[in-house]
């Protein structure tokens, strides 16, 4: 393709191209949609591992006695009383409560955080950080550095049951030590790096940052320590219908400038009792007048799978749209996640409108799958084969 | 480069057409590289009269929905009915086992490619 020029490529691009993966274009990145079969690269994180590049993601970080504040002030998130070595999921919203990005916030230190955005909103999450920075009440500017590290971090995904045992044999730090939504540092593959237990698939999983000259090394040491662990490399196609099963939205599908979080059932993230945020004022007002719509989960009848877009009506009414939708390999039928205008109760029966087709289907609860408990590798597992 | 078979004949929306009485039709190696995992598909049915170049189906694979097109014109007289029940087979073995339907039709009037041809259209 010629456009590729032009497509930014992570450091682990080469490694992709080798590996024979199919390349698209996401978010003005040349990434990894599949290796071989999106299908049973999910099955491979459902019951083994799987392997993914997010180093398209942008890695914001915010730095100096006012980090803390700075967030408090920016994001939904109260960042100030997180413990160190925590993560946290959140947003960014516009003065009005729609929602910027979704997020995670690391506690690296006690001024220090790391901000992770998805890559088609990181500039703009970025530029607001800045401009939010400025506004903040009771900080000055020199007490806060900002900086975008997406060029400087390698982000290397590994998920699935058999992600911790894997792992652990590329890291010094003791794997049962890093706990869910936690994160320390440590040596990756001999090189300074950052462990947290987090993902985007609804398994045990790992997200290693390192410094992105290292990625390729740190990919191969884990591709050829996990062979035996049943690791595979999985591209942005399993990672949609991993997350879609365990129920998490995605920016640009359920999320949006015009939804709010209490548009997508996610008001657990406003907090109003903490310090004063942008967007608090409008979803202020939205708490009291009630969410647009809420974010529910379908179990399509048939094998077809509803794509984004398409009409959910009831009685002929349309009520609201598909955002996700996909043929689940794990439950091996057709789910979706659909936003709607009004509540439904756990086994109402909607219609969809598939390509002029009025299929029908079932309220279900998310997620469609649920996680699975975080296993313990204590006693550690030695590295197997070689010596 | 994917599979390519010399004896088919195809056409620019990347189906393969076995010429005879009746034709039978399926996608390309190529087609199934592009799509990825196949997930749904829905054919004619039989006694349905088709037109060449006009839609007659639908294929959907994990990344998008496609139409199938009747690469001649005339009136369905099979269909594959295992890969309504798995489509995946469309994708293991699209030149075999994969067959989408067959055609009883006036070849002479539609103009399909050589593999020659086809091999140039998707390699430029």
């Amino acid at each position: 393709m010629s456009d590729s020029e032009v497509l930014r490529q992570t450091t682990l691009h080469a490694v992709h191209v080798e590996a024979g993966a199919r390349l698209i274009d996401f978010a003005g990145w040349d990434m990894p949609v599949w290796y071989d079969s999106a299908t049973n690269e999910h099955v491979a994180v459902r019951t083994h591992a799987g392997i993914f590049d997010l180093g398209h993601m942008g890695e914001l970080s915010v730095e100096g006695p006012a980090a803390g504040a700075v967030l408090d002030y920016a994001l939904l998130l109260h960042a100030s009383k997180m413990p160190v070595g925590r993560a946290r999921y959140t947003m960014i919203c516009n003065e009005d409560g729609g929602i910027i990005d979704d997020l995670i916030v690391y506690r690296l230190g006690e001024e220090s955080f790391l901000v992770v955005a998805n890559a088609s909103n990181a500039p703009a999450v970025f530029a607001q950080l800045v401009e939010r920075s400025s506004q903040t009440p009771g900080v000055e500017a020199s007490n806060v550095e900002l900086r975008d590290d997406t060029d400087r971090w390698g982000l290397i995904a590994v998920q699935g049951p058999t992600a911790a045992a894997i792992v652990q044999q590329v890291v010094e730090l003791e794997i049962d030590a890093v706990k869910y939504y936690r994160i320390a540092a440590t040596t990756v593959n001999g090189h300074d790096g950052l462990l947290a237990r987090t993902g985007y698939t609804g398994e045990d999983g790992f997200e290693l940052f390192v410094p992105a000259e290292a990625a390729p090394a740190v990919w191969r040491a884990l591709i050829e320590r996990g062979q035996a662990s049943g690791l595979v490399p999985a591209g942005l196609a399993a990672r949609d219908t991993l997350r879609l099963e365990a129920g998490m939205p995605l920016y640009g599908n359920e999320l949006t400038a015009q939804t709010t979080p209490f548009d997508v059932n996610s008001g657990r993230l406003v907090d109003f009792d903490g310090p004063d945020f942008v967007g608090a004022a409008g979803l202020a007002a939205q708490a009291e007048r009630g969410a647009g719509t809420h974010l529910i989960g379908l179990h399509i009848d048939g094998r077809r799978p509803a794509r984004s877009g398409y009409a959910v009506s009831v009685d002929g009414a349309v009520v609201g749209e598909i955002t996700s939708g996909a043929l689940s390999p794990t439950l091996d039928h057709p789910i979706a996640m659909a936003r709607v205008s009004q509540n439904f109760a756990t086994g109402d029966v909607v219609s969809v409108d598939v390509r002029g087709k009025a299929i029908g289907a079932t309220i279900v609860d998310l997620p469609f799958r649920s996680r699975p408990p975080v296993p313990r590798l204590n006693p550690p597992t030695p590295p197997t084969e070689e010596n | 480069m994917s599979e390519l078979p010399e004896t088919l004949a195809y056409t620019a929306e990347h189906e393969w057409v076995a010429v005879g009485e009746p034709a039978t039709v399926g996608i390309t190696a190529h087609a199934v590289e592009e799509l990825g995992d196949i997930v749904f598909v829905e054919l004619p049915g039989v006694g349905d009269s088709v037109t060449a170049g006009e839609p007659c189906g639908e294929i959907e694979s994990t990344k998008a929905v496609s139409e199938l097109y009747a690469p001649i014109t005339g009136e369905i007289v099979e269909v594959n009915e295992a890969v309504v029940t798995a489509p995946e087979k469309v994708g293991q073995d699209p030149y075999g086992e994969g067959w989408l339907f067959r055609i009883k039709g006036d070849n002479a009037e539609t103009v399909l490619l050589d593999a020659a041809g086809y091999r140039a259209l998707i390699t430029t």
